[in-house]
């Protein structure tokens, strides 16, 4: 097949990594408000009734939200196969974790409320919290890793090795900058899910989601703060030597990786990038403000701004770097040297080029079908078929 | 037994992987049933019509949520436990599944929630789109993650990259149109049609034994008797495709699934029942039907089948190859740029064989290291287990036309014979609930089994596949699945019970409508003659 030469091996990686971004963060945008819902499940709902009123904002929505996170971990698989591999089987256990929160929360949504016991709704509930909370905290944890330099290197046959045991695997991801990130990303997802019970609910409930989401987004304002200050002062960046062929082969160890120097380098070489935290910051500043006045639509944007420009920092101040090793540097992966072959990422451009705009376009017909506040008349009044 | 990483690898992957096909077929099979009975419903306007698309939908509902948070674990763990397989086919297994989100998971994922909560937000026209968009996304998905297994039987459309040290793919359309995913696509998703019929046809039968939601149960019986034996007849026919595909891609697991230890002269013989015995190489006490294997596999009297054998003998040949293959990319890889051109050459020439060579990487960590001995021995593996795969492929089978003989006896009596089921049959139908998850599973057990030692036929072994991870690792996680999807499975099975005994919620404006008109229809009639036909039928 030639078409795949209409675009350059270059431009697709360029393509690919910005879709990376795409998924990460369609992927906050919309599970991020279940997870931050689901970890203020037991706070902004004291009744049984209040309790159902919270979770049926989300159910008719969680399990397309959800689809955003598998389509991420497959899209990686695709179109950065080494990234996929290294990451997963590296942060194994944590990984772990996740899938048993995540497993547990849809679980939790479809069978709390099919039994009357309050017993086995108070378990569910406890349940749905661990589901939002657990994953919220341990992505924002990966990423302080991933910023941080992971402990694996490449064997010639490019297999994957990884140096530690197994605290190096699981409780050796808490280091403390780890700790920093997974508080700026659990607080941020908090606020988030309290502007989308703000915009869903109604009474007690939206006052209580508008007073814990006022203080977790000042909590991740200070908390990215100061993660932005440990980066410029506490962080070793890495940086590729010399000149690297853009549109060589996807083998890590034909390029040369040094570490040191600050990631945030990368500002005074590309100052524009600059506009992604200040988005982050403003966007919190204003979803604060609307949650303190109690605007509805506009505070739910202004926090889906928040999480798009401190997702894009990441990914902006790290570039080219996607995963940078910190025991052996030349291992390290970067956009130009562990992405998918010229012709796979054309094929997958040209299927994400298909659906995703049917995607956004059939899942913004089903949130305008859903449209309006969920009331507990509503659960009431519905109580055999709603969750 | 040794704890070793590729084992517990293996035995987690088939574990989680069963797992989640417990709860598949009956989501492929019970989305289309559920639709075609509210297609009934928006044609026809008979409430019962609604009553059952809810029930069935609440069934539907309860095992859709297990199928959906056990294929999460599906869609990482390659990355977690199968690092070298992910770099290594990544760049053409990765495609298909990340199709699958795109275009499958997404419609079935979103629709699926407006299907439960849309009832009074949606025309009805408007909610059977929903049901149908639901029950498409399901069978899509199957489609892609089908393509994505079927090159991992028969790997088409790529080739080996020196320079990244994985295959690439080389044609899209190859991968997408490759025979043996076709083959399996449409046999997996009848397996599921069946299954799902088999479900339905139980539950309204114990209704029936119990004299409870007859009205409800009689259609449900009718709708699934017919679309099961259609199914059940399609699972057979189908299931044949894939042995025909599998006569010229997999051989050696046909030759295995058959116990075929010396190629025949054409047409070969079909071995009914035998006691396989891999040790000797030889099946005790055969019982042989004539031709029958020769028709099935090659569909021709004059074609061989190759035994295992004469295979092994094919694969040795193929390991030497490989050694020559793998010391041609060891200079390639030293030299890079500079490497001669008939280094390349040979490359080339035998690089189909590079996957063969590393078998002895169980054995040697240098293959052109290896003894005669390792050569014999890593041929000799590319045996699967033959009598596991010799049982489970009869008792699948057996199942399978089993099911007909149900579809065909419920389709007569329910059309033909006024629907007088007798009590046993009821029973009967309500005991084998349980068989078509046997068969589907055996299904799975005898492809993925079947295709061992390999994780991609002929290319990347096994061994050679799985993370590095610690014994610790594999411990915890086995652990915590086995037990996490014991209580999910435990909990899943106390709710359908639950929800299978209160049988149908009542749709109570529904069907107070409907009574008030037909009240109004006996005080107007006149007591002779039949009644006025109702409006609303």
């Amino acid at each position: 097949m030639i078409l795949h030469d209409l675009l350059s091996f270059e431009l697709l990686r360029v393509i690919w990594w910005g879709l990376l971004g795409v998924l990460l963060i369609g992927f906050a945008l919309t599970d991020g408000f279940d997870m931050g819902v689901g970890a203020l499940l037991p706070f902004v709902g004291k009744t049984d009734t209040e309790r159902r009123v919270v979770i049926n904002t989300i159910g008719p929505v969680w399990e397309g939200n959800q689809v955003w996170f598998i389509l991420g971990g497959g899209a990686i698989f695709a179109a950065w196969p080494p990234l996929y591999a290294v990451s997963f089987s590296g942060f194994y256990l944590a990984m772990f974790a996740v899938l048993a929160a995540l497993i547990l929360r849809p679980v939790g949504f479809k069978y709390r409320s099919k039994r009357d016991s309050a017993a086995w709704r108070r378990g569910w509930d406890w349940a749905l919290f661990v589901g939002g909370a657990a994953p919220a905290l341990l992505f924002g944890v990966a990423v302080g890793n991933v910023l941080l330099g992971v402990p694996f290197h490449l064997t010639e046959d490019l297999m994957p090795m990884y140096d530690g045991t197994f605290y190096g695997k699981f409780l050796g991801l808490l280091r403390p900058f780890a700790i920093l990130s997974g508080v700026v990303s659990l607080s941020m997802l908090i606020m988030h899910g309290a502007a989308w019970l703000t915009l869903k609910t109604e009474g007690m409930v939206q006052i209580r989601a508008r007073t814990i989401g006022t203080v977790a987004g000042m909590v991740a304002a200070v908390a990215y703060a100061l993660a932005g200050l440990w980066l410029a002062f506490g962080v070793d960046g890495f940086a590729v030597v010399g000149e690297v062929a853009k549109d060589g082969p996807s083998n890590p160890l034909y390029s040369e990786v040094t570490r040191g120097g600050s990631w945030l380098a990368a500002y005074a070489e590309r100052p524009w990038i600059a506009i992604a935290p200040l988005m982050g910051f403003a966007g919190i500043a204003m979803a604060v403000r609307g949650l303190r006045e109690g605007h509805e639509v506009s505070t739910l944007l202004w926090s889906k701004l928040a999480i798009t420009g401190i997702i894009a920092s990441v990914g902006l101040t790290m570039f080219p770097f996607i995963l940078p090793s910190i025991v052996d540097p030349n291992s390290s992966l970067t956009v130009w040297d562990s992405s998918s072959s010229h012709l796979t990422l054309f094929v997958m451009l040209v299927a994400a080029l298909i659906f995703m705009p049917l995607i956004l376009m059939y899942t913004a017909w089903v949130y305008k079908v859903l449209w309006g506040k969920v009331t507990e008349d509503d659960v009431t009044a519905n109580s055999e078929s709603v969750y | 037994m040794e704890l070793d990483i590729v084992e517990l690898s293996r035995l987690q992957f088939a574990m989680t992987a069963m797992y989640h096909f417990l709860f598949v077929p009956l989501t492929l099979g019970l989305s289309i049933l559920v639709a075609i009975m509210e297609t009934v419903y928006v044609m026809t306007n008979r409430p019962i019509w609604r009553q059952m698309t809810k029930f069935w939908g609440t069934l539907f509902g309860i095992n859709f949520v297990l199928g959906v948070a056990t294929g999460i674990t599906m869609e990482f763990q390659f990355g977690m436990n199968w690092s070298y397989y992910s770099h290594y086919v990544g760049d053409i297994f990765g495609a298909p599944l990340a199709i699958e989100g795109l275009m499958a998971f997404f419609l079935e994922a979103t629709f699926v929630g407006l299907f439960f909560f849309g009832w009074d937000k949606l025309s009805k026209v408007a909610h059977m789109i929903v049901a149908w968009l639901v029950a498409l996304g399901s069978n899509f998905s199957a489609l892609w993650i089908l393509i994505a297994n079927g090159w991992m039987q028969n790997p088409v459309g790529a080739a080996f990259n020196p320079d990244t040290m994985r295959m690439e793919m080389t044609s899209f359309f190859e991968v997408m149109f490759n025979e043996v995913a076709q083959a399996k696509f449409v046999h997996t998703v009848s397996a599921g049609y069946v299954t799902a019929s088999v479900f339905v046809l139980g539950v309204s039968a114990w209704y029936l034994l119990k004299g409870r939601h007859v009205a409800l149960a009689r259609r449900s019986i009718a709708v699934a008797s017919s679309f099961g034996l259609a199914a059940a007849l399609s699972v057979v026919v189908l299931g044949d495709e894939s042995g025909y595909s599998a006569s010229h891609t997999q051989k050696m697991k046909l030759a295995a699934i058959e116990a075929m230890w010396e190629t025949h002269p054409a047409p070969a013989p079909f071995t009914a029942i035998g006691f396989p015995d891999k040790e000797a190489r030889e099946t005790h006490y055969a019982i042989e039907i004539p031709w029958v294997m020769g028709l099935i596999g090659t569909r021709s009297l004059d074609t061989e089948i190759p035994g295992i054998n004469d295979l092994v003998a094919e694969a040795d040949a193929r390991v030497r190859s490989g050694i020559i293959a793998y010391d041609a990319l060891m200079t390639i890889r030293a030299e890079r740029d500079a490497t001669p051109a008939e280094v390349r050459a040979t490359f080339e020439e035998h690089s189909a064989d590079l996957g063969f060579a590393f078998l002895l990487k169980r054995y040697v960590d240098d293959p052109r290291d290896a003894t005669e001995a390792q050569i014999v021995q890593a041929a000799a593996d590319t045996i699967p287990g033959v009598a596991p795969l010799f049982w489970a492929f009869r008792l699948m089978v057996g199942l399978g036309f089993a099911f007909i003989a149900v579809m065909i006896y419920f389709f007569v009596t329910g059309n033909f014979r006024g629907g007088q089921y007798p009590r046993w049959a009821l029973r009967l139908a309500v005991i084998i609930i349980p068989a078509p998850w046997i068969a589907a599973e055996l299904g799975w057990f005898v492809a993925e089994f079947g295709r061992q030692p390999w994780t991609v036929d002929g290319v990347l072994p096994t061994a050679l596949s799985a993370s590095h991870l610690s014994v610790g690792d594999l411990l915890i996680t086995l652990a915590g699945f086995v037990i996490f999807y014991t209580v999910l499975f435990v909990i899943e099975m106390s709710l359908m019970l639950k929800y299978i005994r209160k049988g149908p919620y009542m749709d109570v404006d529904e069907t107070e409508t409907w009574t008030e008109r037909h009240e109004h229809r006996l005080r107007t009639h006149d007591g002779k003659g039949p009644f006025a036909p109702n409006p609303a039928e």
